[in-house]
């Protein structure tokens, strides 16, 4: 069953509305940390419920608030992270369009939970119809006295400023969307400092991806112990997944983490499309190692993916039939992750053009004797030796469809040509 | 100047909100596309003006971001998504049915200026795929139909 927290509201047309969000019962969490819960207490129920990030890492949101030094005379600042281009993830996108505010609330929760006064919410460029709809949103929420001076009456001032991007993938990571934030190329920093001490301008600052602070005033409202009632005990709560690909109702669907992926594809997404049988599933974003059909039983949770060979990733889950050639997926995704290399990581901006040569020729039928090799070389000398995790991003989907499907690879380069003919038409 | 004064009263307003001026490097940047349709040298010298940081570091910034175009593109840039999500469900497809229609080829302006064709990466539509952005709007769940409505509306508004 689908179980919605975070989806509740989400086909009623009148929650993108300040007003009908309240009607709602909405920024009740919001007045009820203002007015009743100190930081410290905001950050502990949080740290009890489990919540982790949605991101894509999984770090424990609460924990993540809590290395902020205390009593820092620098200021410190939350951002949102809403720079949503994971391939396959599209949930960050609908929780902006359809319940904006529920963003909103999340992200000021957060920063008083830190001592933050002024926030940023960074949102992918491309987005217009999230852009417009959080920009209107945060315009009530000024009017309303949700946002702005002594809000509540509390004394408590926040700003909220709307920042939105220019269409680079790597901005989604943390700390080179700090540098885009500060005006500069989106590249990767290194760590330590992390940015809870050395964040946007050098200050303490926690970034947290959409959903995740979309979570918060659910917990804040009904309690931590309400939040773990749900989902497994290592990973409580649920999950909104993104289904794409070959299945007959792609669509955002919230879980209770732990819900076997069999009930998403076949239940809910009606099953594979086109009559067709299912091959493979990435199921984390397409940064994630594929899985096959023999898997399918794997409960959607964040241990149970890391036992299966993958990850829980950003929950986008893509979903691949028999009438699809391996080597043209994975062409198609070393072409990404080529093109959104930052630059900065020898390993990375030279791997991922050599993967794409080497990649590109085997799908055009002129690979030859040596080149699996050569890419598991590649890959090897990639994984684990970047600054940021784009480099593993791009290695760890090809590397997993090298073990799974290694014949496939082997028949491309002896018989150039594909095993199985790519068919999908554009009707 | 080639800005105009609605856009530079923009890019004012937003920068006295950064704490630090530099910041509001993109959302100018963004300002200005919105309004000429690409980006150039010229803009950036502009920018430099009004926000009072080097054209350099303006220039530095727009060159990594793939979202501004920096020539010259048609009234209405067509821009199909063809990572995987989209390709399983026929962006391939959508792209030569669109070349097609347009008499282009992926790249291309139509010589009436009117439409630019390019592919870019995931646009966040997975499950809507297959999608195109055209300037500032998704259009989602494509089908030929569709297309030939879209691209008929446009001509109409053109």
């Amino acid at each position: 069953m689908e179980k919605r927290v975070l989806f509740k509201h989400i086909d009623d047309p009148e929650q993108v509305t300040v007003k009908g969000y309240v009607s709602n019962g909405g920024y009740r969490a919001w007045e009820k940390a203002l007015k009743s819960m100190k930081p410290a207490d905001v950050i502990d129920e949080v740290k009890r419920s489990g919540l982790r990030g949605r991101g894509g890492a999984g770090f424990p949101a609460g924990l993540k608030w809590s290395f902020v030094p205390k009593g820092s005379p620098r200021p410190s600042y939350l951002i949102c992270n809403a720079d949503e281009s994971e391939p396959g993830t599209c949930k960050d996108r609908e929780l902006m369009e359809c319940d904006p505010h529920g963003v909103i609330e999340g992200i000021a929760i957060a920063a008083y939970a830190i001592g933050s006064h002024i926030s940023f919410i960074y949102i992918r460029g491309e987005f217009g119809g999230p852009i417009r709809a959080m920009e209107r949103a945060i315009e009530e929420a000024y009017a309303k006295g949700y946002l702005g001076r002594n809000i509540f009456g509390s004394g408590y001032d926040l700003e909220l400023i709307a920042h939105t991007g220019g269409g680079a993938y790597i901005c989604g990571e943390e700390t080179a969307l700090l540098n885009s934030l500060e005006g500069e190329r989106g590249m990767s920093r290194i760590r330590p400092p992390f940015p809870a001490v050395e964040g946007l301008y050098a200050c303490p600052t926690v970034v947290n991806n959409v959903e995740t602070l979309s979570t918060v005033p659910h917990i804040i409202n009904n309690g931590a112990a309400w939040y773990t009632s749900m989902g497994t005990e290592k990973s409580p709560g649920t999950k909104i997944f993104s289904l794409s690909g070959h299945v007959n109702k792609p669509a955002n669907y919230e879980l209770e983490l732990g819900t076997p992926l069999s009930y998403l594809i076949n239940d809910l997404g009606g099953g594979i499309s086109g009559g067709h049988r299912l091959k493979a599933i990435i199921p984390g974003g397409s940064s994630t190692p594929f899985l096959l059909p023999g898997q399918i039983e794997t409960p959607l949770d964040y241990e149970s993916l890391t036992e299966a060979g993958s990850m829980l990733g950003s929950g986008g889950v893509i979903v691949v039939h028999d009438k699809t050639c391996i080597v043209w997926v994975i062409e198609r995704l070393i072409h990404f992750y080529r093109h959104e290399s930052c630059g900065k990581c020898t390993p990375c901006r030279e791997g991922t053009g050599w993967l794409e040569q080497l990649i590109s020729r085997i799908e055009r039928g002129e690979g030859t004797p040596g080149d699996l090799e050569k890419i598991d070389s590649i890959c090897d000398n990639i994984m684990g030796r970047t600054i940021c995790p784009l480099g593993d991003a791009a290695v760890m989907p090809i590397q997993s469809t090298l073990r799974l499907f290694r014949d496939e690879w082997q028949y491309h380069i002896d018989h150039k040509s594909c095993l199985v003919k790519s068919e999908f038409e554009f009707a | 100047m080639i800005l105009n004064e609605q856009s530079i009263a923009e890019i004012r307003e937003k920068m006295v909100k950064y704490p630090r001026r530099k910041s509001a490097i993109l959302p100018a940047l963004t300002v200005a596309y919105r309004q000429i349709g690409h980006l150039n040298e010229d803009l950036y010298g502009e920018i430099s003006k009004i926000i009072e940081i080097p054209v350099v570091e303006i220039a530095e910034a727009a060159s990594f971001y793939t979202m501004f175009p920096k020539h010259p593109v048609g009234k209405y840039l067509i821009q199909v998504c063809h990572n995987i999500s989209c390709a399983l469900l026929g962006a391939d497809g959508l792209v030569r049915y669109l070349e097609k229609k347009l008499e282009i080829r992926k790249g291309e302006t139509t010589p009436d200026n009117l439409f630019t064709l390019i592919t870019v990466e995931c646009l966040g539509s997975c499950s809507t795929a297959p999608m195109m952005q055209i300037n500032d709007r998704y259009y989602e769940n494509l089908t030929r139909e569709k297309v030939d409505t879209i691209l008929d509306e446009l001509r109409k508004q053109a």
